[in-house]
């Protein structure tokens, strides 16, 4: 049906909700982030306690030792809402598979030496399983986590790390057979040199504050290991001894970390800012779990890169340092 | 016998989908409440990929029904050539 | 080794085996049941979750693909929807009000289903079970986004619609949506997916996505017709792990199926109470009707239901308990519950109003053995009030059911003229409810459903007033401070439609006289 609207002018009573004027005020319309997001989770007069953790509400502060007056401050720089969010990992996906078809035109895979192959098969299998600790422990984080601003990134975080885990399942299906994956596997179960870094990522799976997690899964452990293994082992390692293949079908991974350093970091920096106490907490869980992540990596990091492992480890420790210092942590 | 249901939305992209089930399943009957295409079929009812690519003369991908799908009953099962539903009674 | 260079693509099943099934692993550093510490504790027993079945085999690529198409295709209408000033194509201003009872009772719940499946999506030990869930948590949070982006354009021109998060924490009658969900929130994850995904995804929702969002539709609503279906087109993924589950659980283990049976019981109950606003809205509050909420029912609820329970008989499982009840009802409860919110008018968010002729007449057609016989002389009768003058408004706060927080409005089985009443003592105290079910309901789980948060007692104990707000002071009216934390805009967002802002707004808007506003 049309309605003539003739030169009437239709005015607006008010320009958003009530709850996202008062952050961003009534004066013009709120953003679709700033409506999707901001206090918009429930606060007040649950019902009943979660017979899962009788100790708590649904939603609770105190879950966590970090203490703000406003959880809403944990904004998303990327200001990412599930469509801004899915149409960015839809486009990144169609890079990708962009990518495949090149490196099947040219035959890339084929063009690669038995050992670049096994070693890139050997270093990034084992890594499937790293990143399904990470969509573990970002589910976490969103489930018990307190605020919108802070848990709704954290699912889109989670289901970022499953899509990781399957950009490496696919890397190992279009390098390999399918049983590729399980030499993986039990590498991760049985090889000494995965073992301190298993042990770390399920100790990381009992941790029950949702913001040491945070700081323990998102800053400490992919902080290193991202740069560690997608910059120095695959781009300037495998890269260039012909596995250009590697560094096409795994692009999603460093573009990815990189994106979401910016919101890591702005959730440390905005946590840390509130208070010294604040501060105080996320520069110990930072130096117990960085420290802990970079001894972890040390054996993987040699497994990949040789004699130089563990100076290319300690320049992305440096990195994360220089990253948290910006953040507002000194280590 | 028991009804399967299967409801998309009433739209360019499914239509294809709607003939290509209504070709497959011949005791299958489609509806159309306001905005929605629903088919129901006694039993069982199955969406199958070939049709469709012979309706729209190009590769279908059988994931993309998802787009415009509204509702189902039944116990489903797919895989990349088909789509089912069916009572097991 | 050679390198394969042709070779053989994986079939979707073994694909998404690999892609998901094999991330998992025992863990040994910490003990597995440390890890996933939940899932066991409601007695639910699971010998091997290898056999869940993952029916939809949805892995990331093709979730981010087909998701983004999904959102692209709804926001270009939302945008085109608030750039043509949609909101004046549809029929009628009071139409507005459904949309209402939508954004503060469901929206809201939405984001809920959000948080406790990311809950569920990190607790429970098989991989499958948990990798659906995972979506489905970023589905619920697609659905309260786009419902709010979507809305977000009406409550910039209708009153009512500006606190939806606060309402929802804090008014009397959205604690029957969100104490329904937060009682499935914080029970354990089988519970939890047997009450959400399959009791009310898979029984249920049909009836409030499918046919309500025709009748949005048909009253030219394009914008919520479209996030409607759009989040229903998820829906199909959630109704299927629901019955999923299900089986699971029912397959796993004989011992799992009386508690599975009680849950279906509980849930089937409290979804259906719950409903009763989706049946007022339905047969009350489109000025352009689809389906009555009866004939909706009876295609959704009774045919597809008989061939549900049908199916799982195999397994020892029956009906809920209060299908025939509830089979009942279908002739009563939209009548009951809009009854309520008539009277209850200038306590409530949105509007009501005395049905015109003709929306009685459809009535009386539908509803053929009850309408006229129970329900219309009463709407006769106020209609003459408000015509005199007289718009009755309740003024004195309802006795509230327990469990489903319903006033008690709703009749016995069988005499639709005898309102129901049921108590039970617990611990030396007397509680209220609605029906058989509600009762049993609370018999069998006391301790959970004595903290409910019940807005009336709430209301009575002096909760429901902003801080620093002084009852003892001169003059002070407990209602109004009440509407006040609330954050009611009294004569704005309550009170008859006859008169109300938007009624005026709409027509001057569209050019009309405020007599020709209904068309
Ligand atoms: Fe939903
Ligand atoms: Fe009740």
């Amino acid at each position: 049906m049309t309605v003539e609207l003739h030169a009437r002018e239709i005015q607006p009573l008010r320009n958003t909700f009530t709850h996202t004027a008062y952050y961003v005020g009534n004066d013009r319309p709120a953003s679709r982030y700033q409506e999707a997001t901001l206090d918009v989770q429930p606060s007040d007069n649950f019902h009943y306690r979660p017979t899962w953790d009788p100790e708590h509400e649904i939603y609770d502060k105190s879950r966590t030792k970090i203490k703000l007056a406003d959880w809403n401050v944990l904004r998303d720089p990327r200001q990412y809402y599930y469509a801004t969010w899915t149409i960015a990992r839809a486009r990144q996906q169609d890079a990708m598979e962009s990518n495949y078809e090149f490196v099947q035109s040219r035959g890339l895979v084929a063009k690669m030496s038995d050992a670049v192959r096994n070693k890139a098969c050997e270093v990034l299998m084992p890594l499937r399983h790293v990143a399904w600790g990470g969509n573990m422990n970002n589910s976490s984080i969103c489930a018990y986590g307190y605020g919108a601003p802070f848990t709704a990134p954290a699912m889109f975080h989670a289901m970022d790390h499953l899509g990781a885990a399957q950009f490496i399942t696919r890397l190992g299906l279009a390098l390999d057979e399918p049983a590729v994956l399980d030499a993986g596997k039990n590498d991760w179960l049985n090889a000494a040199c995965w073992q301190p870094l298993r042990r770390y990522v399920e100790d990381t799976l009992v941790l029950q504050d949702p913001f040491e997690l945070f700081i323990a899964q998102n800053l400490a452990l992919d902080g290193l290991l991202y740069p560690l293994i997608y910059d120095y082992f695959v781009d300037d390692h495998i890269a260039l001894q012909g596995g250009t293949a590697v560094a096409m079908l795994t692009a999603f991974m460093p573009e990815w970390h990189a994106e979401s350093a910016r919101w890591i970091d702005a959730v440390v920096k905005m946590a840390a800012v509130e208070s010294d106490d604040n501060r105080q907490l996320i520069l110990a869980w930072l130096t117990t779990w960085a420290d802990r992540a970079q001894a972890a990596l040390s054996p993987v990091a040699e497994l990949a890169l040789g004699n130089n492992g563990l100076t290319a480890l300690q320049e992305v420790r440096d990195a994360l340092d220089m990253r948290c210092k910006k953040a507002g942590i000194v280590v | 016998m028991s009804n399967v249901f299967i409801v998309f939305q009433d739209n360019d992209d499914s239509r294809p989908i709607i003939e290509a089930i209504l070709a497959d399943n011949a005791q299958a009957q489609a509806t159309y409440p306001t905005g929605l295409v629903k088919i129901d079929a006694p039993g069982s009812l199955v969406v199958r990929r070939e049709t469709i690519e012979e309706l729209i003369g190009r590769p279908f991908d059988l994931q993309q029904i998802h787009v415009n799908l509204v509702t189902i009953s039944g116990h489903i099962d797919e895989d990349d050539d088909q789509l089912s539903l069916k009572w097991n009674n | 080794m050679d390198t394969p260079v042709l070779k053989k693509k994986l079939g979707l099943k073994e694909r998404y085996a690999a892609m998901t099934r094999g991330l998992h692993w025992d863990t040994t550093y910490q003990p597995m049941d440390k890890v996933f510490p939940y899932d066991k504790y409601e007695g639910i027993k699971i010998h091997d979750w290898d056999k869940w079945e993952d029916p939809f085999r949805l892995t990331m690529d093709a979730y981010w693909k087909y998701q983004g198409e999904k959102e692209k295709k709804l926001y270009a209408v939302i945008d085109a929807f608030a750039q043509n000033n949609g909101q004046l194509g549809v029929t009628d201003a009071r139409y507005i009000n459904a949309l209402k009872v939508f954004l503060t009772g469901v929206t809201p719940l939405e984001y809920n289903a959000h948080r406790l499946f990311a809950h569920v999506g990190r607790q429970f030990t098989g991989t499958g079970a948990r990798v659906a869930c995972q979506m489905q948590s970023i589905d619920e949070l697609r659905h309260y986004q786009t419902e709010t982006h979507a809305l977000s354009h009406y409550n910039k021109y209708f009153n009512g619609m500006h606190s939806p998060k606060h309402m929802n924490d804090r008014v009397w009658y959205l604690s029957v949506p969100k104490s329904y969900f937060e009682d499935a929130c914080t029970s354990g994850p089988f519970e939890f997916l047997t009450a959400v995904s399959f009791s009310f995804e898979y029984l249920l929702t049909n009836l409030l996505f499918v046919p309500f969002m025709s009748g949005a539709a048909h009253n030219g609503d394009m914008s919520t017709v479209t996030f409607g279906f759009s989040a229903q087109s998820d829906e199909s993924r959630h109704m299927t792990l629901g019955i999923e589950c299900l089986k699971f659980m029912l397959e796993q283990d004989p011992d799992n199926v009386p508690i599975v049976q009680g849950w279906i019981d509980k849930w089937f109950w409290r979804g259906y109470r719950l409903l009763s606003i989706v049946a007022m809205m339905q047969d009350y509050m489109l000025p352009k009707r689809v389906m009555s909420w009866r004939e909706g029912w009876e295609m959704y609820i009774e045919q597809n239901g008989e061939s549900l329970f049908r199916d799982l008989a195999r397994y020892g499982i029956r009906k809920p308990k209060g299908w025939v009840q509830a089979c009942e009802g279908k002739n009563h409860i939209s009548h009951q519950t809009y009854a309520v919110f008539y009277s209850y008018g200038a306590a409530a968010a949105f509007h009501t109003w005395v049905p015109e002729e003709e929306e009685m007449a459809w009535l009386s057609e539908k509803y053929p053995e009850t309408f006229e016989k129970y329900y219309l002389p009463r709407w006769n009768y106020w209609r003459e009030q408000a015509k005199n003058g007289n718009r009755f408004y309740q003024k004195t706060l309802p006795m509230l059911c327990q469990t489903c927080q319903i006033p008690m409005i709703f009749t016995e089985p069988g005499d639709a003229t005898k309102i129901a009443y049921r108590e039970s003592d617990y611990q030396g105290d007397k509680y209220h409810f609605c029906s058989d079910h509600c009762k049993e309901i609370f018999d069998n789980e006391p301790e959970k459903y004595v903290q409910a948060w019940l807005p009336v007692h709430q209301i009575y104990q002096g909760n429901c007033f902003k801080p620093g707000v002084d009852p003892t002071k001169e003059g002070f009216d407990p209602l109004l401070a009440v509407f006040d934390y609330y954050n009611f805009k009294v004569g704005r967002d309550n009170l008859d439609f006859e008169g109300s802002e938007d009624q005026k707004n709409f027509a001057a808007w569209r050019g009309d006289s405020v007599q020709g506003a209904k068309k």
